[in-house]
């Protein structure tokens, strides 16, 4: 792939010096030169800065359980003080310590102790309208030796604010795949964070297909020895669009392995990604070994692609540690080998893409999720389809 | 009986430093039933040649014509070229992640033919396909030339030329790289299939290695941009003892 920009930026502060509270008041109104915001759509994110009540009586979305709770997944939702809540979770910033305070009940799923759980968890979070603010705080937590998929599902519209605390219990296996499908006008910022103890491993998956902005901030510890962490990303920016992901990987117990790969398809006037990979190896995380990819494919003119890999080593005795950015246009090369083979030119396409985010697709491992995120692909492609192709790369 | 027709042919690529001639007047034809092997020093335009036939972007053709009976290929796209019977088996075939091999062979197939295979079929044929190629089962689910080694990826280029059945195959350098065990299997396709179809075959090779595999009808020297000698088996024999400073020494 061509590359036309890698962008290594060193971080002003240590990556966990970043501030965090509780209380709203704590945080200054983003004024979009902050390290955390200044890629960000503030304006459109503004709904989501706003401290009111929007939980009060009913939820503002709709949660769809489907049979997790026959299966007895569910945990009676948890008030602030309710254990696990918290444990983990630090609000970073304003969107995320107004969602923690003004949700009163979390969502909590818990895969028990040393079950696996076969069938994936799906929750269904349906928006009623892009401007009805709802705030949430759902708890994801694997119990020492449990094994399963957690998947949140996100559609309709809504303004939504949303805190996701995983817990991977020591030898557990879990695998969060969190979709967001929203309509055109829904704006959606996410924190998610993460704690992987001793031997475990957490597979986090974002898949951002619609929605007007969607910010997805998944932060993962791997705080136990041997814990394990697969981070993936794959977007689809359409026209107008502006999809991002600023992803935090702090490597904490020894011998820990993480690695981080998002990858994203830009199409149409507007569409914007955004994705900043921090990846800190600290001072006890011996034996580390760690690497962060980020790939960008750019369809059309008119798009923009930021890319920020930042890496942190407070040790040098680690196995390794790498990191990676290329944003550019379709490897001439790929379509005229699939050309070569007789396929046509626009089909040679649309394979390259598909293939492009199919390789994040594949690492899901649960073919119903699967399927589910290839035919999502396939309707951005339908979508983009009359659009011209980018110019090629140096014409 | 078909023949690829390749008169007076002119290439030349842009490079930092302007146009650079490589092909100067080539002539060479082909017919559906012959081995040619071109051979040739590095540099000698014997890659530009086949990747001219098959329409690479990245060069352009000055002068001359190549037809395949009487069509004009040069006037045809890349996958067009593909579809009237031309195949060329590459020396670094690219990755394509996220695509299996599966996937692909079944897409091109379906491009070549005009029409899906019949499942059943299909999937037998790709299996009887790789178990003479030596392999494995698995390999279908794999992405792409993704992590193939050097010897999959040319075992993977003769098998999509089984499955596709072109009319012409040009070979690029299939033998650069392959241990002696590859080599003789790759080579077994290449006259297997030749036996079960009418197959011209353009052998680009700097090593006379595999043309005791593959036994050509004509043997062309490429020597700057040209043909600098043609001849039977005989020649490549000759090649193998005195190798090519004959023909750089004098300069042609």
């Amino acid at each position: 792939m061509t590359v036309i920009d890698t962008t290594p930026v060193v971080p002003v502060q240590t990556r966990s010096e970043r501030p965090w509270s509780f209380d709203p008041e704590d945080f200054e109104r983003p004024t979009g030169r902050e390290v955390n915001w200044k890629l960000s759509d503030l304006r459109r994110l503004a709904p989501l800065l706003v401290d009111e009540e929007t939980e009060a009586g009913e939820r503002s979305l709709d949660y769809d359980t489907g049979d997790a709770e026959a299966r007895g997944l569910l945990v009676e939702s948890t008030g602030h003080d309710a254990a696990p809540r918290g444990e983990i979770f630090q609000p970073e910033d304003l969107a995320s310590a107004i969602a923690w305070k003004r949700c009163a009940n979390a969502l909590h799923v818990r895969l028990p102790e040393g079950q696996a759980v076969e069938a994936p968890v799906v929750v269904r979070i349906a928006g009623r309208g892009a401007d009805v603010h709802g705030n949430a705080h759902i708890v994801i937590e694997a119990m020492p030796g449990s094994q399963g998929t957690v998947v949140l599902s996100h559609e309709g519209s809504a303004a939504y604010a949303q805190n996701v605390e995983i817990l991977v219990r020591p030898g557990a296996r879990l695998e969060v795949v969190s979709v967001q499908d929203w309509e055109d006008d829904a704006v959606h910022a996410a924190a998610h964070q993460a704690v992987v103890e001793q031997g475990g491993f957490l597979r986090h998956i974002v898949a951002s297909f619609g929605g007007g902005v969607v910010r997805v901030n998944p932060s993962v510890r791997l705080a136990g020895e041997h814990a394990e962490g697969e981070l993936f990303g794959l977007s689809f920016a359409d026209a107008g669009q502006h999809l991002e992901s600023q992803v935090y990987l702090h490597h904490e117990g020894v011998s820990t392995k993480g690695d981080v790969l998002y990858k994203g398809a830009l199409q149409g006037e507007g569409a914007r990604s955004v994705w900043i990979g921090d990846v800190l190896i600290g001072s006890g995380a011996t034996g580390t070994d760690s690497y962060e990819k980020n790939q960008n494919l750019v369809l059309t003119d008119g798009t923009r692609a930021d890319s920020i890999p930042n890496l942190e080593i407070e040790t040098g005795d680690i196995a390794g540690a790498g990191h990676a950015s290329a944003t550019g246009r379709f490897d001439d090369e790929q379509l005229f080998y699939l050309q070569s083979r007789g396929i046509e030119e626009e089909e040679a396409r649309r394979l390259v893409v598909i293939g492009f985010l199919m390789e994040i697709v594949q690492k899901v491992g649960v073919p119903e999720v699967e399927e589910r995120l290839a035919a999502a692909i396939e309707e951005e492609l339908r979508r983009g389809a009359s659009l011209a192709p980018a110019s090629r790369a140096g014409a | 009986m078909s023949v690829l027709d390749i008169k007076d042919l002119q290439v030349s690529i842009e490079t930092e430093q302007g146009k650079k001639e490589i092909l100067r007047g080539v002539d060479l034809t082909i017919s559906s039933d012959e081995i040619h092997a071109v051979m040739g020093p590095n540099g000698s335009g014997k890659s530009t040649l086949a990747y001219t036939i098959a329409g690479h972007p990245r060069y352009t053709v000055d002068g001359g014509s190549i037809t395949l009976d009487g069509e004009d290929v040069l006037g045809m796209s890349v996958d067009e070229r593909a579809r009237a019977g031309l195949f060329l088996a590459m020396q670094y075939p690219v990755e394509i992640p996220g695509v299996t091999v599966s996937n692909f062979l079944r897409t091109a197939k379906t491009a070549v033919s005009g029409e899906a295979p019949r499942v059943r079929e299909w999937i037998g044929d790709v299996r009887t396909a790789m178990e003479s190629l030596r392999m494995d089962p698995s390999f279908g689910e794999r992405n792409v030339n993704e992590g193939f080694s050097g010897g999959e990826k040319k075992r993977h280029e003769i098998l999509q030329m089984e499955l596709l059945r072109p009319r012409f195959a040009v070979l690029d350098e299939t033998d650069s790289g392959l241990d002696v065990d590859a080599l003789r299997i790759v080579s077994e396709g290449v006259n297997r299939i030749k036996g079960e179809t009418l197959l011209g075959v353009l052998l680009i090779t700097h090593y006379t290695r595999i043309l005791r595999y593959i036994q050509p009808d004509h043997v062309h020297v490429f020597v700057n941009g040209r043909v600098a000698e043609q001849g039977g088996p005989e020649l490549a024999e000759r090649l193998e003892e005195e190798g090519y400073d004959r023909y750089l020494k004098a300069g042609v």
